[in-house]
């Protein structure tokens, strides 16, 4: 499953977005969460009782906020979170 | 600020007003099935922020079910929606093998066994009101907007939300409900009553759309086009959210906008693709959901015993 | 020489006629503000508005359409100034017209009444890179406007109301249409009336920072357009971004027109 967690909003459409068939069985140790700065992920049972990461609901809606540190207007070449998860996840839409 | 914007937004606030943006409560049932019957029978409540239902499946059949507004808070509004139907068919609490929640106000359901999120209940609940070709779904619920994909199961292969904003929501049509002084269940088949199709408004923002629609009105439209003008730019909106994860045939829509032909058939124009249709009331598809998971949870034990 | 700049906003109107000022021996073009005016569209269109706006100033200021050299336009409606020369955008307006007031300002934060940004500079005034919230009004005036509304005060005294109070409610809501219902629940549970336009005001500053956060806070931080005369904003802003001081130019909802009649004057040279 293709999980997407943001919003689209007048300025823009941020969303990360976490494939869960890779995140199942992480081989990365559940590196996203102490990568993130902002502690944004989560571990949590999901509808379908598999144990996978996803972006806390008070994050959510403040996304592109949240994240500029990781992505500042100068440019960036990587992101923490995307270079942590080994299996490739997790994905940003902006 | 103009002084119209005030007026409205003071009339907004007087309590005695006539609520044009209610929407009919509703309790149905299948008069030629007799629950008593059923070897088991789930409930699924859906607790959202606007409205609330309780649907009651028997041997995984949907039997009837109960929506009414949302009130102040998630435990009683969980209790009435299910009352609700009990009382008229004669049931009781412990008739029922297995409560699941969802919704927004899911985890305070008390007499829940278990909570889902409205995204896998949706889902659930779509593939079994449009059948199993039914790939995309779109949720307009009273504050949030949801697009999902799903296998022919109903499992969720792949989902988007917006509750950021007001925009795309049964909010936002309140709001012009409110504003046009017209029952919300009349602004779809008003919307289509004009001389021309006009431009959208804002899709972005209802606060900027309820005030170009306030414009519009003084520059002469009338209310139906104003009307047709705000549909076109709610069904703009959800079309955008739509497009991250694409539309595949086998395209539903659930929740209480999918009663408003005034959105859904400008979605379809824009999308260029019918939706599947159902006879079942598009507002009780989370409970639904929920109520199937039930079932199926109940099957499973069975088995494992 | 003359030149103006027009800045059609989403509510109002704002023209400024600028005279170019020889000064002998001077190292560097001097400038005056020859009149600054406002004009809310109200009933008339938008083309008409800024041509009325526009025939206005000119009257205020004894000067007649010829001597104006040139005209450039900005603001959201900016294309429908059809006797407009250019167009410019909104942030090379903001930051032009903020560092020539304020030279030492590199961040600019521009609240109006329908759009919020947030505008990083050099020490020319040419906009380096901008991040901004437009089309929605949770970061912008109209968002504090719904709520004054909501507790029937005038923006003044919503602005005035929130300095009483030293209370922080956080607000969940991003959206305008939902912070409504908090507000009137608020109301309900007699949350007194300065606590609640604080907290409506810490929302909106909070969110104008994290756009502002997005091009990053440097050196002096200059806030320009209509907000600038809510004192409960400007504390709010200063708290969220967590700086002692914010330049509040005089005119604040001019800078913009400014700034455009400066680059309309800098290009006859």
């Amino acid at each position: 499953m293709i999980a997407n967690y943001g919003y689209k909003d007048g300025s823009g459409e941020y969303y990360i977005s976490i494939d869960t068939d890779k995140c199942i069985d992480c081989t990365a140790a559940r590196a996203c969460l102490t990568a993130c700065p902002k502690n944004m992920f989560e571990i949590i049972t999901d509808d379908y009782d598999d144990e996978v990461a996803w972006v806390k609901k008070e994050s959510t809606r403040t996304l592109a906020y949240s994240c500029a540190e990781c992505k500042p207007a100068g440019g960036y070449t990587s992101l923490p979170c995307i270079t942590a998860c080994t299996p490739g996840a997790i994905k940003h839409s902006w | 600020m103009n002084a119209e914007v005030a007026a409205a937004s003071v009339a907004e606030a007087a309590p005695e007003k006539k609520e044009f943006w209610r929407w009919q409560e509703n309790t149905v049932w299948d008069e030629n099935k007799d629950w008593r019957d059923a070897k088991i029978i789930t409930c699924g409540i859906d607790v959202g922020s606007v409205s609330s239902q309780a649907v009651l499946v028997c041997d995984g059949e949907l039997y009837g079910y109960n929506s009414m507004r949302t009130g102040n808070n998630s435990p009683d509004s969980a209790r009435n929606a299910l009352q609700g139907i009990m009382d008229k068919i004669g049931m009781k609490l412990e008739d029922i093998n297995y409560v699941v929640g969802t919704g927004y106000g899911r985890v305070n359901v008390p007499f829940a066994h278990k909570a889902i999120t409205e995204i896998a209940c949706h889902a659930r609940g779509a593939n079994y009101m449009g059948g199993n070709k039914v790939r995309t779904i779109l949720d307009m619920g009273g504050q949030d907007c949801k697009a999902i994909h799903c296998d022919e199961k109903g499992k969720v292969t792949n989902f988007l939300m917006n509750d950021k904003c007001a925009a795309g929501t049964g909010r936002g049509m309140e709001v012009i409900s409110d504003l046009m002084q017209i029952p919300i269940a009349e602004l779809g088949p008003r919307s289509f009553d004009v001389d021309v199709e006009p431009e959208a408004v804002s899709s972005i923002c209802v606060v900027f759309a309820k005030s170009e629609a306030l414009g519009l009105l003084k520059a002469g439209y009338t209310k139906n086009k104003v009307i047709a003008a705000y549909c076109q730019a709610m069904a703009e909106r959800v079309v955008s959210l739509l497009e991250r994860i694409g539309v595949e045939e086998g395209f539903f829509i659930t929740g209480g906008i999918a009663k408003n032909p005034g959105v859904v058939k400008r979605i379809e124009r824009i999308l260029g693709i019918k939706q599947v249709e159902t006879k079942i009331d598009s507002q009780i598809a989370g409970a639904l959901g929920a109520a199937l998971f039930g079932y199926t949870l109940m099957q499973k034990q069975a088995k494992a015993a | 020489m003359i030149t103006a700049g027009i800045d059609m906003g989403s509510r109002s109107v704002k023209v400024v006629l600028l005279e170019e000022i020889k000064v002998d021996g001077a190292p560097q073009l001097n400038y005056a503000v020859k009149k600054a005016h406002l004009m809310m569209p109200g009933d008339i269109d938008a083309d008409q508005a800024a041509e009325k706006a526009f025939t206005e100033a000119l009257a205020a200021a004894g000067v007649s359409r010829d001597q104006v050299k040139s005209v450039f336009a900005t603001g959201a409606g900016r294309k429908q100034v059809e006797f407009a020369t250019e167009g410019v955008t909104e942030m090379t307006a903001g930051a032009r017209g903020a560092v020539y007031m304020y030279p030492q300002a590199r961040t600019v934060v521009d609240v109006g009444a329908e759009e919020g940004r947030g505008i990083k500079t050099d020490s020319d005034g040419k906009a380096i890179d901008f991040a901004g919230n437009e089309k929605c009004a949770a970061g912008a005036g109209s968002f504090a406007e719904a709520m004054s509304r909501a507790l029937q005060l005038t923006l003044k005294e919503f602005g005035e109301a929130s300095l009483r109070s030293d209370k922080s409610i956080p607000m969940n809501a991003q959206c305008t249409v939902f912070a409504e219902s908090e507000v009137v629940s608020l109301i309900h549970s007699a949350t007194p009336k300065e606590d609640i336009a604080k907290a409506v005001l810490d929302a909106v500053a909070s969110r104008v920072c994290a756009m502002v956060r997005r091009v990053g806070i440097e050196g002096n931080v200059v806030l320009i357009g209509g907000m600038v005369h809510n004192p409960g904003f400007v504390q709010s802003l200063k708290n969220a971004m967590d700086v002692d001081q914010v330049l509040l130019p005089e005119l604040p909802e001019f800078v913009s027109a400014l700034g455009c009649a400066l680059i309309a004057a800098e290009r006859q040279h």
